[in-house]
């Protein structure tokens, strides 16, 4: 027994490395604080020398969004007033003027392409005011502007609705927070040209420079956030799910929204995947429909044609559907040569790209003038935004998926816990630290450079095979072996158990006997 | 020794990049179509003026086409210039790429009926330019992206299902070996050669639906002299090739339907549309197959292009019993008819191959047509009745084409393949086995030399020192060798061999090998099915038959026929052998349970013993009465008698 069972005990136990449980269970009810810096500038002429001399330099507003108990997020607005400049740091800078540089009159507020807003202080106020009613005054406005520019209790609440669970009936919520794609480190980007109809459409599409031209701008201004990469083709004999219905009144087929859930699924089954990639593929179908179904036309629920002629699907992407019947012109000799307008479809295209990415601008309260953005697409607060939302959408992933870890092996006894694993799991943990430590002082790059660290890393320790190897081992066979040895070895016990109690038995009825 | 080993080298080198030209001539030859086969044709003009010139009109035809799109371009470029607002039929890019299709039928001696589907698609692009944006028209973009995140320079894949019976049927226009052959040539670039193989034969699995992830380095071996690229390239450096073979593969709907997916037209039109799996695998073979490689666009070899080129080879068994007579058409066939063309292929061609039968004697084509083209195949001059799917003439009045084959009479015999080869294992017991490979030299006059490969897994461990080459009795000795042994769960034996094949003879190669043992975990879950083993592969350069030709009978010029022409007098030719099922020591797998019970047991009975032992107390005990007694004793109970 001295030697056997250390033996026994030895061979049979499962290697399982050391895990910071303590620090994953610190994770797993997580508070985070993100901070975002204000700078506020007064416009020449709108408040006093000597008021600008008493107006705090810093002032810190504190906003908790709880969303659903479990996770706090502690945003923390610091409002720096003053020309203060921090290296690295993000700022949000509001300029109060005097109003007479708005072209617009009844707008309050511009925001700019940049990280500039522009609030215009009311006439009653300018003059002859404290600073306290100043400043009083200007809290709610900054506020409002916070909440456009930077993030809402919203946007925190789609960014974390893996893990917190909405609350039903905010129907319109949720249908935005499914809408965008998970945050991932790369996404494939696929246009792909629908011809179902070889035979009588002869389609040329510069895909090359539009994308070039149209998507590439945006792109690269979204590298930080992620790696994107993109690639076309054409199919042919590519078939809708549903056949559209011919309304005479318009002498068009339509497509009833109602239906356009069928659409997708046999084009899908030729997209293909990616071989190269495992990241998440954005895909945009450019529809031409065949010479007998066209022109066809989209309707939305109210019967209405929808103007752009295109539709999206949460997380998968978007159809356009282009109609060539312009082309046929009076005498059809088919093959019809068909040049594509890239603009047109451009543009569809990358209003859904924005939208998939999380780029929506949230609607603007009344009052607000949003900059139409550049060239590239996007404005400097916008990438700020989804910056934000990115990170702490990571951030509660990685979480999520290091605490289940944890979770799943302490109550598998079975599954071996090797060295690179319990690294990986460290290695997460420690990212998920720093990206958390970046978001509080406002590094929004670095947040989300460590939250990718962080992902990655949990990720790859979740879907480790090596835990597979033991945890398919059924308790059965364990019996199989031990039972042949002990159950024969059991009857005699057994038997003697049973003779030892009769025998007590006997004794006592005996004594017993003896008494009475 | 050195000296001896090197000009050795150097002569298998000559051989080798003779055999890789011959290959691309000969593939060329045999598969460009029209334009080549016209090509051929003007060399024989004075003798077949009327077939001539038959063949070369839709040639004509097409070149007078395409001028007329330039044409239309420069017309449409002068009206954008002009009115630049109006979007009417504006400039037509050029497009790139390039599809054809084709299907040669032809009657096998057997009295089967072979078809060989051909889908070629030719792409002017650069794979390596590290650029990351990539537009793909009629390349399957699945491919594409495998060539370029892999550094792919060739890939060539195929399945197939049956074994080609080279006796009876002659050869196939591709040979491809039982179950799923793979063979990539990587570009120079790539540094990690075994990990970018292992990556690439997972990606592939998943895209044919095959067990390709079974590849490991235990199958997979670097032939230094068997496959050469088949396309442009110098890199002869075989440490970036990679073969290897799952002789097990099962190849079945599954794998084709991705196959299929590949094509352009899918199989909603064109010759595709005859592909249907319950016809296709309801037959003697089936064999699919992609190759992969870079191609000259023109004859300076100025540009390169990428071709994708798909074939599926079928054999029917048409000896349907009950049946008297013998027919075959489409729709018998393939349970459909043609009705059009890939609207996107540039060329779309039914060939029928009626050399056997020039005038029509054995068998009747309906409906006929009198487009004729010959081509050189394997050597062999053919006769081919051409349908062009593009000219809407081929599909007659009722708008579909269902060719249809009478036989009349099913005599005549074929000509013995020059070269065939067949292997089996020998001898008993479960320790020690032999195989025996033979190749058959069939060439009445000429011999010429063959590389024979062969990939034996590491179980079978080969006894090198036995290995025996004869032919007709004598020992033939191979002008170069090439062994790499085996390591146990690492790699499988490779050898390669050079050897002279004398004409009309038979050379068997011998080797003796030890099975070994296996782990209890490496054995396959039906062990008593036994163990594949992959074909070996034959490839040689082949006298041709059309050389062979002594009679003089055909009508020929004199001048043509003294020495056989150059072109003509060899080809390349690949052979495979069947692939072996070898039985290894196998144990009775519930044993190590059996053991448990047993030993458990047996300490059990010992230890109960030794318990009872240990704890019964022994107490003298009255010896109880006998059974008379005791039935006596009953008796006087019932009789109410006091007992004894």
């Amino acid at each position: 027994i001295i030697v056997g069972v250390p033996l026994w005990w030895r061979t049979t136990e499962t290697y399982r490395a050391w895990l910071p449980v303590s620090q994953i269970n610190e994770l797993s009810n997580l508070q985070l604080q993100l901070s975002a810096e204000v700078e506020v500038v007064f416009a020449r002429g709108t408040v006093t020398p000597e008021q600008q001399k008493k107006v705090p330099l810093t002032q810190i507003q504190d906003e908790e969004h709880t969303v659903d108990g479990d996770l706090f997020i502690n945003a923390v607005c610091l409002v720096v007033t003053k020309i203060r400049r921090l290296q690295g740091n993000i700022c949000l800078k509001c300029v109060f003027s005097r109003g007479h540089s708005f072209e617009v009159q009844d707008m309050d507020v511009y925001v700019g392409q940049r990280r500039t807003a522009l609030l215009r202080i009311g006439a009653q106020m300018r003059v002859g005011k404290t600073l306290d009613q100043l400043l009083a005054h200007l809290e709610p406005r900054i506020k409002q502007v916070l909440q456009v520019m930077s993030f809402s209790h919203t946007d925190i609440s789609a960014a974390l609705s893996d893990r917190v669970r909405l609350s039903p009936g905010n129907k319109e919520s949720i249908a935005d927070s499914m809408r965008t794609f998970k945050s991932s480190p790369g996404y494939e980007i696929t246009f792909s040209l629908l011809n179902p109809d070889p035979k009588s459409h002869r389609l040329h599409w510069d895909i090359e420079g539009a994308v070039q031209t149209y998507i590439q701008p945006l792109l690269t201004k979204l590298a930080s956030v992620a790696n994107f990469s993109i690639d076309s083709q054409t199919l042919y004999y590519a078939m809708l799910g549903v056949n559209p219905r011919f309304d005479s009144s318009l002498s068009a087929y339509t497509l009833h929204s109602d239906s356009l859930a069928h659409v997708i699924n046999p084009v899908e089954a030729r997209l293909g995947s990616n071989a190269a990639s495992s990241n998440p593929v954005l895909n945009f179908l450019l529809y031409v429909p065949d010479a007998h179904h066209s022109p066809l036309y989209i309707h939305d629920r109210k019967k209405q044609e929808v103007p752009s002629n295109a539709f999206h699907s949460p997380r998968w992407g978007g159809i356009m559907v282009y109609n060539v019947n312009g082309f046929y012109g009076p005498e059809a000799v088919f093959p019809v040569d068909v040049n594509i307008n890239m603009a047109k479809v451009m543009g569809v295209f990358l209003a859904q790209l924005r939208l998939l990415l999380g780029v929506q601008s949230s609607t603007a309260p009344s009052g607000f003038l949003v900059a139409p953005c550049g060239s590239n697409g996007l404005a400097d607060w916008e990438l700020d935004r989804l910056m934000w939302s990115r990170s702490v959408e990571n951030v509660a992933t990685a979480t999520t998926t290091i605490t289940s870890l944890a979770q799943l092996l302490e109550q598998i006894g079975n599954i071996v816990i090797n060295d690179n694993i319990a690294e990986q799991v460290s290695s997460a943990v420690t990212s998920l630290q720093l990206a958390v430590a970046e978001l509080e002082t406002g590094n929004l790059r670095f947040a989300l450079q460590y939250s990718k660290e962080a992902i990655l890393a949990s990720e790859r320790a979740f879907f480790d095979p090596s835990l597979l190897h033991l945890l398919y081992f059924p308790d059965d066979q364990k019996f199989a072996i031990y039972i042949p040895l002990f159950l024969p070895m059991c009857v005699p016990i057994l038997l003697s158990l049973l003779k030892i109690v009769s025998d007590a038995r006997q004794k006592r009825r005996e004594k017993q006997a003896k008494k009475d | 020794m050195a000296a001896h080993r090197c000009s050795l080298s150097a002569l298998l080198l000559i051989i080798c990049s003779l055999l890789v030209f011959i290959v691309a001539d000969s593939e060329k030859a045999t598969l460009t179509g029209d334009h080549h086969a016209t090509a051929v044709d003007n060399l024989q003009t004075v003798t077949e003026t009327e077939e001539g010139a038959a063949a070369e009109e839709p040639a004509v035809e097409e070149e007078r086409r395409w001028e007329e799109t330039v044409v239309e371009e420069a017309t449409a470029d002068k009206e954008d210039t002009s009115a630049p607002e109006t979007v009417v039929q504006s400039s037509v890019p050029q497009p790139k790429d390039d599809f054809q299709e084709e299907l040669v039928i032809r009657p096998l001696h057997s009295g089967d009926i072979y078809a060989s589907f051909q889908f070629r698609t030719l792409w002017e692009t650069d794979f390596m330019r590290g650029n990351k944006v990539s537009h793909y028209r009629l390349f399957p973009k699945s491919l594409g992206q495998v060539i370029s995140k892999f550094s792919v320079r060739e890939l060539h894949i195929s399945f197939t299902q049956g074994y080609w019976r080279t006796m009876q049927w002659g050869q196939p226009f591709l040979p491809s070996p039982p179950g799923a052959e793979l063979w990539v040539w990587f570009q120079d670039s790539v540094t990690d050669v075994d990990g970018t193989w292992k990556e690439l034969t997972n990606v592939l699995s998943g895209i044919f639906c095959a067990s390709l992830n079974f590849i490991d380095s235990t199958n997979t071996v670097q032939p230094s002299a068997s496959f050469k690229p088949l396309g442009i390239g110098n890199v002869t450096d075989h440490r970036f090739l990679r073969y290897a073979t799952l002789p097990r593969e099962i190849v079945c709907t599954e794998n084709l339907t991705p196959w299929k997916k590949l094509l352009p037209c899918g199989s909603k039109a064109g010759l595709a549309v005859l592909l249907k799996s319950e016809k296709l695998f309801h037959s003697s073979f089936h064999s699919q197959a992609v190759h992969i490689r870079p191609v000259c666009q023109d004859w300076q070899c100025k540009t390169t292009s990428w071709e994708l080129r798909q074939t599926l080879n079928v054999v029917f068994d048409l000896h349907t019993p009950g049946q008297g007579k013998l027919e075959w058409s489409l729709f018998k066939m393939f349970s459909r008819t043609l009705t059009e063309a890939c609207p996107l292929a540039s060329s779309s061609k039914i060939y029928i191959d009626i050399t056997d039968d020039p005038q029509g004697e054995q068998f009747e084509v309906s409906p006929a047509t009198h487009l004729l083209s010959q081509a050189m195949v394997l050597g062999d001059r053919r006769t081919f009745s051409v349908y062009d799917l593009t000219q809407q003439i081929t599909f007659g009045t009722v708008r579909s084409l269902n060719l249809l084959i009478r036989w009349k009479s099913s005599e005549g015999d074929m000509l013995r393949p020059l070269l065939h080869a067949e292997r089996y294992v020998a001898g008993y017991g479960l320790q020690t086995g032999e195989i025996h490979t033979l190749m058959y030299n069939n060439h009445p006059y000429r011999s010429f030399p063959v590389l024979l490969l062969d990939s034996v897994p590491w179980y079978l461990r080969l006894y090198i020192h036995t290995l025996t080459v004869t032919s007709k009795g004598k020992d033939n000795k191979p002008s170069y060798i090439h062994y790499q042994p085996s390591k146990d769960r690492v790699r499988p034996h490779l050898l390669e061999m050079l050897v002279q094949l004398p004409p009309n003879s038979v050379t068997e190669v011998t080797v003796q090998f030890e099975r070994a043992l296996l782990k209890w975990t490496e054995y396959t879950p039906d062990p008593n099915h036994g163990f594949y083993v992959g074909s070996s592969v034959i490839s040689s350069l082949v006298p041709s038959i059309v050389a062979m030709d002594t009679n003089s009978t055909r009508e020929q010029p004199l001048f043509s026929s003294f020495f056989p022409c150059k072109e003509e007098s060899s080809y390349f030719m690949r052979v495979y052998t069947e692939p072996l099922l070898v039985n290894l020591p196998t144990p009775d797998f519930s044993m190590p349970y059996n053991v448990i019970c047993l030993t458990c047991t047996v300490v059990a009975v010992g230890y109960g013993s030794l318990y009872n032992l240990l704890t019964r107390s022994f107490q003298i005990e009255e010896p109880s009465p006998g059974l008379a007694k005791r039935i006596a004793n009953i008796i006087r109970k019932m009789r109410g008698v006091p007992p004894l």
